[in-house]
Formats: C-alpha cells, structure tokens, sequence
C-alpha cells in the first residue's frame, strides 16, 4: 500500500536528518522525499511517499508526530490527492532517432529544454505514473542523466475544502 | 553574566541541587561557574555513570535528573547511559560541552557531532548556537524531558557561547512551543468504554508497566483494582506497582515471570494494559493477546499503542488522569469466581530451579534480603541473571525497584543506586549485581566514597557471565564462549582498596544474620555471595 505524508515542520537544521533518520532507524521505505520551504519561512514542507501495511504506515504517522519539530502532517492516499513530479533526462541522439525522441516528448507533454550537437535534455512534469513512463519509452534510447524531484502532492482541493 | 552562568541560573530555576558529571576544557566554564552556586556536582568515574547516577536520582525523586559532560569522549561516552534512559522514559537533561561553535563541522580535537549521534536515543536535542537562547531552550529542556512520555533531551553548548556575555536574563515563565502538546487527559468516550467493558467481563486483568510507576499512579493503581477486585500481573518496569503480598498481585509476566501471571494474561477476556510497551521479553507473540480477548491499551505516547499489539480500546493519557476519571464512574461486578481460579494457579506454582548445595541459593537470597530491607528501600538490580533473579523473587513492599529494563545495560545498578542515594539520602539503598556486572562500573566505588554516599553492594559472584552461559549451555550445547570471567580481582582486597566494609557469603549458611548486620551497618558495605558457576534462571 502507498500513502503520502505532507510534514510541515520548523524550518531549522538538521530536522531533514531527523525525519528521514526516523525512517531509516524504524525500517520505514522512503519510496521518495521531497523539501522545500512553504510560504511561511519558518516552516518548510517535507514530502514522503512511503509504501508498507497498513500498522507501518500508521506507525509513521504516529512516530513523525512525536518529533518535536514535526508542526503538522497530513497523510493521504495517492487517490486523494494531486501529485508531480519533475524530472530532466539526458538522452544522447543520433539522426536516426530523434525524431522519435521528439514524438514521445509530444506525446507525453515533455519538453526538450536544452541540446548539444549529440545530447538534449528533456524536462516532464507530471505525475510519477507519466514521469516513470516517460523513462520506459526512453528506454531503447541511450539516457546518460537522469535527476528528479521526487513527488510533491497535495491533497485535493475538495477533500480540505 | 555570561553563557554559563545562564545555565547555572536556569538549573538553580528548574530547583536542581543535585548534577552528575565529568569535566574537560569544552566544559569547564559551566563547572567554573557552577562553584558559585548551592547546586551539588557529583564527579563519576566515566560519563556513561553519571547518566545512570542521574537517572537513579530521577526515579526516586520524580524530578529530571542533571548530567553534565565534555565535548567528543565525554559526550559519546554518555550515549548508553542516555539510550538507557531513553528506554525506560525516564527523564534526564544531559549538557555537552562542545566546541567553540566557529570550528564545529572540521574535526578538531575532541569534536563529536553528539546532536546527531544521539538522535534516535534522545526526546529532542538542542545544539545552542547563540548564547540568548539559553533560558528559553532550558526551560524548554526540563519541559520536554518531563512531561508527557519521559525521556532525556540534550542540551549542547560550544566552549564559546558559554563564555558570552549575555545581556537581560530572564527565565521564561511558561513554555511556547506549537509543536509540542501531550495529551494528558484521556478521551471521555473512550474511558466510558472501560467501564462498559468492566461491566461485560467475567476474566479482566491490569497489566501494569513502567509507566503507571513514572506517572505517580501507584496508588490510583491499587485503588481501582481493589475497587472491583481486578487482579494486577506486571512487566519488569511494573514491579513494585503493587506489593508483592497483595492478594490481587499475581506477579511478573514474561519469559522470566511467573508461570500463573501468563496463565492469568493467556485466560483472561479483558486485558486492560497500563503504560506499557508490551515487548517481546514480555508477550514472546503480542500477536496472540488480542485474538480474542478485549484489549484496552492505556499510554501517554500514541505511538505506543497499536505498535507490538493492536488494542480494542485505545486511550491517550497520563494515567493518574484517566484513574481519577474512571474512579468517577461506578460499575457493578464480581470477579471473585476469577480471582479464585487465579490463586488455584498461583498455590499450584512449583519452584522449577533446583539448586545444588554447597553454595549460596540467590533467589532465597533475594527473598531474604527483600524481607529484610526497610518499607521504603530503594531495590536496585543489574543485568544479567542476578535481574532475572531479582526480578522473581524480589518482595516489593513501599519501597522502589529500579533495573534498565528497556535496554538492559550492565553495569547499571551501583552508578543509579548512587543517584538513588543522593536523592535521598535517609533511604536504604542496595544495589545488586554480578560479578560481571559489577567490573562494568566498579570504578563508581571511588565516586560514592568521595561524596560520602553510602550505598550497599551484593554481589553475586559465579566466575561467569552467567545469563549467556545459561543461554550457551542450552542453546549451543555447552560450547561456552566469552563467557569465563577469570582474572576478575579478589573482591575484599577491592573493598579494601577503596576502604568500603567487605564481607563474604560462602554459602545458605548464617544468610540471615549476615544480611541483618549488611543491612544495619552505617556505611557503605559489600557483601559477596558465592554461587554455584552453573546456576540457572530457570
């Protein structure tokens, strides 16, 4: 089962270490984490995506809440919310394919952002879902680089209405 | 005023008068400035003793227990003292020297990132980086470390900002902290439940932990089990919860715990379990227990409930809290047919050990001693199988039962008998070890003869590491390894060196006049028995 924790916690140091250092310490998955500040710079955003049964992901929970820098956590399911992801992949092309690297970057929303005389760079924002497929179509194709964000979700505008 | 002093201010505000330490340079403007004051500081031989010693004074006080130690060695030498503590809620304020903050992250001499190496032993850790903060984060220290579920917070402060001046000191009066709010009352609906439950129940039983005795509800405890006549079982941190000649007593489960307290936890249809953990030394499968048997689990640490069992009833709350709201309700029962099923168990109950003669029985010993010892005495076991002994066949009467339970550190007892002895210093307080367990801190003999804390030792000498003997012997057949513990010293002559009374127990003969003139004694004293090297918990 996958469920996805928004932490708001106090912007200090060292408070990343301690969340994801409870994960590791307790045997939680991170399947992936995502940081940034929130519109208040005192506090900022950690976004986990973490998979297990159902006591575990209650169990993270509960351990997050009693980290005394953790100011507030919503948990939902990838159903009740709104997710993305952004990745930047660097795919080496030759003639022959590069038209085919630009139809699955039309077909998939993605762009191309940047390229040399061999290599360009493709940008998709999406959900993990497209960003993971996005990969698989650029699998025949030589990737060189890839870096991505992780997921950042939040829960849908009906549900904390 | 400088940043030291501060801290010493902040101490002198918390009402400590009592700390555990060792110094080195990170640290020795606070001991500088500490001479200034009426609050004690206790010099143990190693930093580890002086979490232990602290924690000791805290489980006799009931108040936050002071350790103080230097930057790097200092610092992680105190790790297992905190970890200990940790694992027992207890709570302990543990201050590090540090380096000057400038040169923090380049390794220099005696650096340790103790923040980050404590972490997961610690309720929260401050590393101070400027010296303003100071009152605030003491005040929030002492806050954090002793409500809620107790534990220790540590507080790290580099050479340089306990040198700094600081300007307008002012202790805060209250505590602002958004993210931290325990709940202490216990949900109203839920605890209806309890009492719909009590009424439905033919077979209820209390498991009491650790954490009815650090909530200060023994009494609340014994109250509502006379109340309705439920019968009480303990973990290992429970015992004491309830004398042990209590007839709704029926002793410690576990592994290690009385065969009729598991019956009692196997049989029963409404388990309600209080500030407990419910680990695997306790309930081999938690799984088991709440199959079909109602479980009400009752904890001020949410995480604690659902966690190794997942309970009917969960209710998040200081204990003494939901005893008072539960004692407002009254519920009709009658759990004599119960109760007397129960004690056909305990009369059936036959002493599975059968040892040799020839050498000193410990768990006679133990009953003995326990009988012996003053109403309010301070128990203080080791680890090993001198704590599974103690913890059979000890005889809880007013007094108090401390032991690492959680962790199970050696070398635990003689360093918080120490502190249990500071805090008050009209109590009996003995201390029983191993030999093994006695070497992991026997340097602590100096600290107790220099501060004049008198405390008494057993020791229970079997020339072994016994409890892994008796796990080696039954698990690898005999094939003993690291086990042997020869060229352990002559204990009289260790006596002597430090000065300390010494006498030797050879064997059940003259046992009780022996533990008469231990027990009377004025000052310190050690007392070794000799056991049989083979001897066996069960």
């Amino acid at each position: 089962m996958k469920r996805l924790y928004s932490i708001l916690v106090e912007n200090r140091s060292g408070v990343l270490a301690k969340v994801s250092g409870l994960f590791a310490r307790r045997c939680f998955n991170i399947d992936s984490l995502a940081v940034g500040e929130t519109d208040d710079p005192a506090v900022s955003c950690i976004t986990i995506v973490s998979s297990g049964e159902k006591g575990t992901l209650e169990q993270i929970e509960k351990q997050l809440n009693k980290k005394i820098d953790v100011i507030k956590i919503k948990t939902f399911s990838a159903e009740e919310s709104i997710s993305r992801e952004l990745m930047l992949v660097k795919v080496k092309y030759t003639k022959s394919n590069r038209r085919e690297i630009m139809e699955i970057c039309e077909i998939l929303d993605a762009k191309i952002v940047d390229m040399s005389k061999n290599i360009m760079m493709i940008q998709i924002c999406d959900t993990p879902e497209k960003t993971a497929l996005l990969l698989q179509m650029l699998g025949n194709i030589a990737i060189t680089e890839v870096a991505r964000t992780g997921t950042l979700a939040l829960q849908k505008c009906s549900l904390s209405d | 005023m400088i940043g030291a002093d501060a801290i010493v201010k902040c101490l002198e505000k918390e009402g400590v008068t009592t700390l555990f330490g060792y110094p080195g340079v990170a640290i020795c403007p606070f001991f500088n400035s500490i001479l200034n004051t009426k609050i004690e500081s206790v010099l143990v031989r190693s930093e580890q003793n002086a979490a232990h010693a602290a924690s000791g004074y805290a489980r006799v006080t009931g108040k936050v227990g002071v350790c103080v130690a230097t930057s790097g060695p200092g610092a992680t030498n105190l790790i297992t003292g905190i970890a200990t503590a940790y694992a027992d809620s207890i709570p302990l304020v543990c201050i590090t020297g540090q380096v000057d903050s400038h040169l923090l992250g380049s390794d220099v001499f005696q650096e340790a990132d103790i923040t980050g190496a404590a972490e997961s032993f610690v309720k929260y850790s401050y590393l101070v980086k400027h010296v303003s903060e100071i009152p605030r984060i003491m005040k929030e220290a002492f806050h954090i470390a002793s409500t809620g579920r107790k534990g220790p917070v540590l507080i790290d402060v580099p050479i340089d900002i306990q040198n700094k001046t600081i300007r307008d000191f002012k202790y805060p009066e209250s505590v602002n902290m958004r993210t931290y709010k325990p709940t202490v009352k216990g949900h109203a609906v839920q605890l209806k439940k309890v009492n719909t439950e009590l009424a439905r129940a033919k077979k209820p039983l209390i498991l009491a932990g650790g954490g009815v005795i650090l909530s200060g509800a023994v009494r609340e405890l014994n109250d509502f089990s006379h109340r309705y006549q439920i019968p009480v079982v303990s973990t290992m941190m429970g015992i004491g919860a309830m004398a042990s000649d209590d007839s709704l007593y029926y002793g410690m489960i576990g592994n290690n715990g009385k065969s009729y307290a598991n019956l009692a936890m196997q049989e029963s249809d409404l388990l309600i379990v209080i500030g407990a953990r419910i680990a695997d030394r306790a309930i081999s499968s938690p799984d088991l227990v709440a199959k079909d048997t109602v479980l009400i689990h009752i904890d001020v640490d949410p995480a604690e409930i659902g966690k190794n069992v997942g309970p009917t009833i969960p209710i998040v709350g200081d204990i003494k809290n939901i005893f008072a709201d539960l004692a407002k309700e009254n519920v009709a029962c009658d759990f004599s047919d119960w109760t007397s099923h129960l004690d056909a168990y305990r009369k059936q109950e036959k002493a599975r050990r059968q040892p040799r003669s020839g050498f000193v029985d410990p768990t006679k010993f133990i009953t003995e001693l326990s009988l012996k010892m003053a109403d309010n005495a301070v128990y203080v076991a080791d680890v090993g199988q001198n704590q599974m002994w103690s913890c059979g066949y000890y005889v809880a009467k007013a007094g108090k039962f401390l032991t690492s339970g959680g962790m199970g550190t050696m070398g635990y007892s003689i360093p918080a008998a120490i502190g249990a002895k500071k805090a008050d210093p009209k109590r009996q307080v003995v201390a029983v070890c191993g030999d093994g367990s006695f070497q992991m801190s026997m340097n602590e003999l100096a600290t107790m003869m220099q501060h004049d804390i008198p405390i008494k030792i057993i020791v229970f000498n079997n020339g072994y590491l016994g409890l892994v003997r008796e796990y080696q012997h039954n698990t690898y057949k005999g094939n003993y390894s690291m086990v042997d513990l020869s060229g352990s010293p002559d204990l009289s002559l260790i006596a002597a060196a430090y000065g300390i009374p010494y006498q030797k127990l050879e064997n059940n003969k003259g046992m009780g006049s022996i533990i008469d003139s231990f027990l009377k004694a004025k000052g310190p004293y050690m007392l070794e028995c000799v056991l049989d090297p083979m001897d066996t918990v069960k």
